[in-house]
């Protein structure tokens, strides 16, 4: 009460010093305490969220943090192990080898991934192309179907002895590629297959900014007599930059977890040569019952993922100013 | 932003030689279709094979159109595999989640956009964290949360815990800032509830987004595959996904079943994206958050 008799006081005097201007922020701030009067309504409608989010999110990365200091197993009780399962991650070649094939399919996935949705994104924007309405149905599938599915498919195309890549290559006189038993050509498939299923949902992201580049850009730099190429460095790259960050991060995040394509296509084999991150987890925690030491390893996985996207944000934090 | 700024905005769009515009058109255009044969061809590939006798599966040289055209592949993974039976399971999981998720996000959405209260934007932080650190994080110990509350080996399990989603309440927040708060505060002056206004008058605003978050929604329930396997273990509750994953790691694959299951697993997501698609496709998610 005393606050808006305040504010109405002080009102008019800085109205006569500034002329209308002013009157803004007051009306804005009077709004805003209006808006704050509600407390039951806002309550019900986050009260289902609310609880989910304590149900299925703070419960279980509290009890997580709790049990990765135990060599909980999932039944029994939980004994107390201090750090050891973090000392014993650190000792643990396998969950090195699945970290480093991590970081390389990410490495591979994501620059692959983004050249391919904006390069269709573009083609799906631009005005010079034809027939958009059946490219746009293509180029969606791979989003539609699941990532076990997909990994069927790239496991038929990539087939050692009967997949149509290799019968391609023996005909043209090549010899068969071993896709399967070499551990690097099966990432490699691997990451064929991420982008491929990967590209739709980003080229998504990238068309909606696309259009959203004002066109007057383009036309100014026509007139100064910019080439294709010049424009689309120029204006669109600057022009979608906050997209491609997200697209960015979102992928890397993506691809650090990924699980049921790698388990579709190979099982993260030849052996256990590719298995991911998420796949250690799930050995760990769900086949051996380690619920503790997987508990551990989720944590270290969360960190990673962290750092990755506050570094990620910082960049682009001073990328913008 | 652009480091070219319009000197004159409103001029004219410039006509170009009408050749170099050709050749652009050209080569844009076959461009753009090559792309669509890499995208579309191992599609077209698998779904040929499946029409394909199971011993024309392997049989060299490999031909690309099916000789004997069959669809016993088909009638073989619906019979011997309970393909029928996984159908209804992921229904039930997909459309529930679906329709969940929709109720809640529009709220949460509604509430972030509409109201100012510190906790209401510090749980909007909050919702933001999830992106953050998804289900597979966390993984062993949401297995043992799910336990605990007893829901272990039952459908619901798979749905509970996928209805919070950030996206979904970020797209709803989007689109409710967008309406003007006018309308808010002459429904308010007319006497109307708040939870009123949000059903009679807010909701209907939001159809187009409810579209677009359904087809989102039941797009990642259809093809969830880690969580419902951590959760499931009685066959008869199985998923699709799940379901297909089966006869992968079987030791001997029969192929022919395989890709049968498969194409089935795919149609209704298929048929419902071509239904829906221009929805699909101007789905502006300025939110850019990813389930």
């Amino acid at each position: 009460m005393v606050d808006s008799i305040h504010a109405t006081a002080e009102a008019p005097s800085r109205a006569v010093r500034r002329g209308p201007e002013p009157a803004r922020p007051r009306l804005l701030r009077r709004r805003g305490r209006r808006l704050n009067r509600y407390t039951g309504a806002p309550l019900v409608l986050i009260s289902v969220n609310l609880l989910l989010f304590v149900t299925f999110f703070v419960w279980p990365a509290v009890t997580g943090l709790l049990y990765s200091f135990t060599s909980y197993t999932g039944v029994g009780d939980a004994p107390y192990v201090g750090l050891d399962n973090y000392q014993r991650l650190l000792n643990d070649k396998a969950f090195y080898s699945a970290l480093t094939r991590t970081v390389t399919f990410t490495a591979g996935v994501v620059p692959l991934t983004i050249v391919l949705s904006l390069g269709t994104a573009v083609l799906l924007v631009t005005d010079y192309t034809k027939g958009k309405s059946v490219a746009r149905i293509i180029f969606f599938l791979p989003w539609l179907i699941s990532p076990i599915i997909a990994g069927v498919i790239w496991r038929w195309m990539f087939g050692e002895n009967f997949g149509l890549v290799n019968f391609v290559i023996t005909s043209l006189g090549g010899k068969e590629v071993p896709w399967q038993s070499n551990a690097n050509l099966s990432l490699f498939v691997v990451i064929i297959a991420a982008a491929w299923g990967g590209t739709a949902f980003n080229m998504l992201l990238f068309v909606a900014a696309l259009k959203n580049v004002p066109t007057a850009y383009y036309e100014a730099a026509s007139l100064d007599g910019a080439g294709s190429w010049a424009k689309f460095r120029n204006i669109t790259l600057p022009a979608i930059a906050p997209t491609t960050f997200i697209v960015v991060l979102l992928s890397v995040l993506g691809s650090m977890k990924e699980y049921a394509l790698v388990q579709a296509i190979n099982a993260g084999g030849p052996g256990t040569a590719n298995n991911l991150i998420v796949q250690y987890i799930y050995t760990k925690g769900f086949q051996r019952a380690q619920i503790g030491y997987a508990s551990a390893a989720s944590f270290v996985l969360m960190l990673i993922l962290m750092v990755i996207a506050i570094v990620q944000l910082v960049i682009n934090r001073r990328r913008e100013s | 932003m652009a480091a070219t700024t319009a000197p004159s905005a409103v001029r004219r769009p410039v006509k170009q030689g009408m050749t170099g515009d050709l050749t652009k058109k050209f080569w844009a255009t076959a461009i753009m279709w090559l792309m669509v044969a890499v995208y579309g061809l191992p599609v077209l590939w698998f779904l040929l094979s499946s029409f394909k006798p199971a011993g024309e599966l392997f049989s060299y040289p490999l031909t690309f159109f099916p000789k004997h055209p069959t669809i016993k592949g088909y009638t073989q993974a619906w019979t011997s595999f309970d393909v029928a039976k996984y159908f209804v399971n992921t229904l039930i999981v997909a459309v529930s989640a679906t329709v969940l998720t929709i109720v809640a996000s529009a709220a949460c959405g509604y509430a972030l956009a509409k109201y100012n209260n510190w906790w209401v934007k510090a749980f909007a932080l909050c919702i933001l964290a999830t992106t953050m650190l998804p289900g597979e994080v966390i993984l062993a110990p949401l297995f043992l949360v799910v336990r605990d509350l007893h829901l272990y080996n039952s459908l619901s399990a798979v749905v509970v815990p996928a209805v919070i989603t950030a996206t979904g309440t970020f797209m709803f927040r989007q689109f409710f800032l967008t309406v003007p708060n006018d309308l808010l505060e002459a429904a308010r002056i007319d006497g109307s509830g708040e939870l009123s206004t949000l059903l009679r008058i807010m909701l209907p605003l939001s159809r187009p987004i409810m579209l677009t978050l359904a087809i989102f929604s039941f797009q990642w329930r259809w093809n969830d595959y880690i969580w419902p396997l951590v959760v499931l273990n009685d066959p008869g509750k199985y998923t699709l996904q799940i379901g297909v994953a089966t006869i992968v790691g079987a030791e001997n694959v029969n192929w022919s079943v395989l890709l049968g299951a498969s194409v089935l697993s795919m149609i209704p997501l298929v048929a419902l994206y071509l239904v829906f698609q221009k929805y699909v496709m101007n789905a502006d998610i300025n939110a850019g958050l990813k389930d």
